[in-house]
């Protein structure tokens, strides 16, 4: 289909669009969130739903939580390989990684290094999540205007993304970097080309190969990159394979607590009743918790293959296709979640939302990624009255990163 | 109605009647024990009922299906004793059954 003739979601209303020529994947869509009617439409009117082509060629969307649910628990018959977003991998530069992988491989790596983000291992590492977030928000500007993606967002992510690395501090903004440089292509302008995406990553692998070097010659340490030396699964890895699973390390930790940490506060300001609620009882913090991560959904979506022809909402879906499920619709789906449209920090079953995956590929980092962002919430409620949201959010230009780049706030103390 | 005990890491028990026909983790959220996530709502796909089955019931219960095993290995601290409640059904002859709650659901 050639760009000319292409139905532009973004100049339609979802309503008015032939069902058949939805495409939830066009990026304005997202630029401009404007998806969610489209979502809605697809989950009342065709819930398993064939886009015959697209951007990223033709692709079947999963948009109920349920049908999710079935696609994620059934890896025999959806195959994670050999990508897990919507985009198809760069035949010239493949990036091996576990979550692009089936079992038994896929087991063993990520055997290797899940130790590392375990409970008790997170015991031991509040304190020193808690120091940091004190300091990081003891040095924000009072009652003027500042980018909270960049000065905390980014900032606690990226500090905590060093650690489980044991990655030089002093350099830690080049995770930030290859973090974005690995989830956006040149159309993001986040890179000006694929040459220089692919430069960038190069010289990550590169820094990464020295630490491997360093630390292959010590005793296996609690660091991720220890780990991935010592480890008999990982080990012999190429280098192209060392480096897909940085970046699934580098993006898992990164780009996705990150977007969360944005979007509570963005959620709060939007729900004025809910800020409130918050003030009056902080206890309800880790139930905050996890309704941010439901209605942020930082991951939209993750990607499938089917391995064998799949009957999934009286569709078929035929082997060697593309299937995407949309952990975003999902989170909205009212057949399983009680008024999916609302920002509810106290909400019953908080839990039971999709935005880590379910099955054998679920989010390793999940309870990390809770217990920062609780800790978060616990500084800010001990600091500030509110954190203000003074300007309309930027969002990533992405389908698959749902998250943001700018949110200016200004802090009230009590 | 068979009667099991689900014991907190800190030792605290709770003796819960346990309806048959019922998921363990089901009987664990409806007598409101503490320590079971159960996120996934007992589909086997996120593996936060996660049990220890004391030695003596280990034979009576049986060893877990193959997707059982498959979200056990997600964890770390997996043991020889560890089930996932939501794939244990509550028969008759789980009267008296003891588990033990890990301290963390991973």
């Amino acid at each position: 289909m050639s760009e000319a003739t292409v139905l532009q979601m973004i100049d339609h209303e979802a309503k008015d669009v032939p069902l058949e020529d939805i495409d939830v994947s066009q990026r304005e869509l997202w630029v401009q969130d404007r998806k969610w009617d489209y979502f809605a439409r697809l989950r009342n009117e065709a819930p398993v739903h064939f886009c015959k082509d697209s951007e990223f060629g033709p692709y079947w969307s999963v948009t109920r939580f349920a049908d999710i649910m079935e696609v994620e628990a059934n890896w025999q018959s959806f195959s994670s390989d050999p990508a897990i977003t919507i985009v198809d991998p760069e035949e010239d530069f493949p990036l091996p990684m576990f979550i692009a992988m089936d079992p038994p491989k896929h087991d063993e790596q990520r055997m290797t290094v899940q130790g590392s983000v375990a409970p008790k291992n997170l015991k031991n590492m509040e304190s020193t999540i808690r120091g940091r977030v004190q300091k990081v928000l003891d040095g924000l500007p009072v009652g003027e205007p500042f980018n909270w993606v960049d000065r905390v967002s980014i900032e606690l992510t990226t500090q905590m993304l060093a650690t489980l690395f044991d990655f030089p501090f002093e350099d830690r903004s080049k995770l930030t970097r290859w973090s974005d440089v690995a989830t956006g292509g040149p159309e993001t302008g986040i890179v000006e080309s694929e040459e220089q995406r692919q430069e960038e990553l190069l010289e990550c692998l590169a820094y990464f190969t020295n630490l491997w070097e360093e630390r292959a010659k010590q005793g296996l340490s609690n660091d991720l990159i220890s780990m991935l030396a010592h480890g008999e699964a990982t080990q012999d890895m190429s280098p192209q394979e060392y480096l897909g699973n940085l970046i699934l390390l580098i993006v898992g930790g990164n780009d996705t607590t990150r977007n969360s940490m944005t979007g509570g506060v963005l959620a709060l300001n939007q729900n004025p009743g809910e800020y409130a609620k918050l003030r009056n009882n902080p206890t309800v913090i880790p139930s905050m918790v996890s309704e941010i991560i439901r209605w942020q959904t930082p991951l939209a979506h993750m990607r499938r293959k089917a391995t064998k022809d799949y009957v999934l909402g009286g569709k078929t879906i035929k082997a060697g296709e593309k299937v995407v499920m949309w952990y975003i619709s999902g989170n909205r789906d009212e057949r399983a979640i009680d008024k999916p449209n609302e920002f509810i920090i106290d909400r019953d079953r908080a839990r039971q939302h999709l935005s880590f995956g379910f099955g054998i590929h679920r989010c390793m980092g999940n309870r990390l990624a809770e217990m920062q962002i609780r800790i978060l919430w616990e500084e800010i409620q001990k600091r500030f009255h509110m954190v203000e949201v003074v300007g309309d959010p930027v969002l990533v230009p992405s389908n698959f990163v749902h998250g943001f780049t700018d949110l200016q706030v200004v802090l009230h103390t009590h | 109605m068979p009667k099991v005990t689900f014991i907190e890491h800190n030792g605290t028990e709770h003796s819960v009647d346990a309806e048959v026909g019922k998921s363990l983790m089901q009987v664990a959220l409806d007598n409101l024990v503490p320590g079971i996530d159960a996120d996934c709502g007992g589909e086997c796909s996120c593996a936060t009922c996660h049990i220890m089955v004391k030695a003596d019931w280990l034979d009576k219960i049986g060893s877990p299906s193959d997707a059982e095993d498959s979200m056990l290995d997600l964890n770390p601290e997996r043991e020889a004793s560890s089930r996932l409640a939501c794939q244990i059904e509550v028969t008759e002859i789980h009267d008296g059954l003891t588990v033990d709650l890990p301290e963390f659901q991973f």
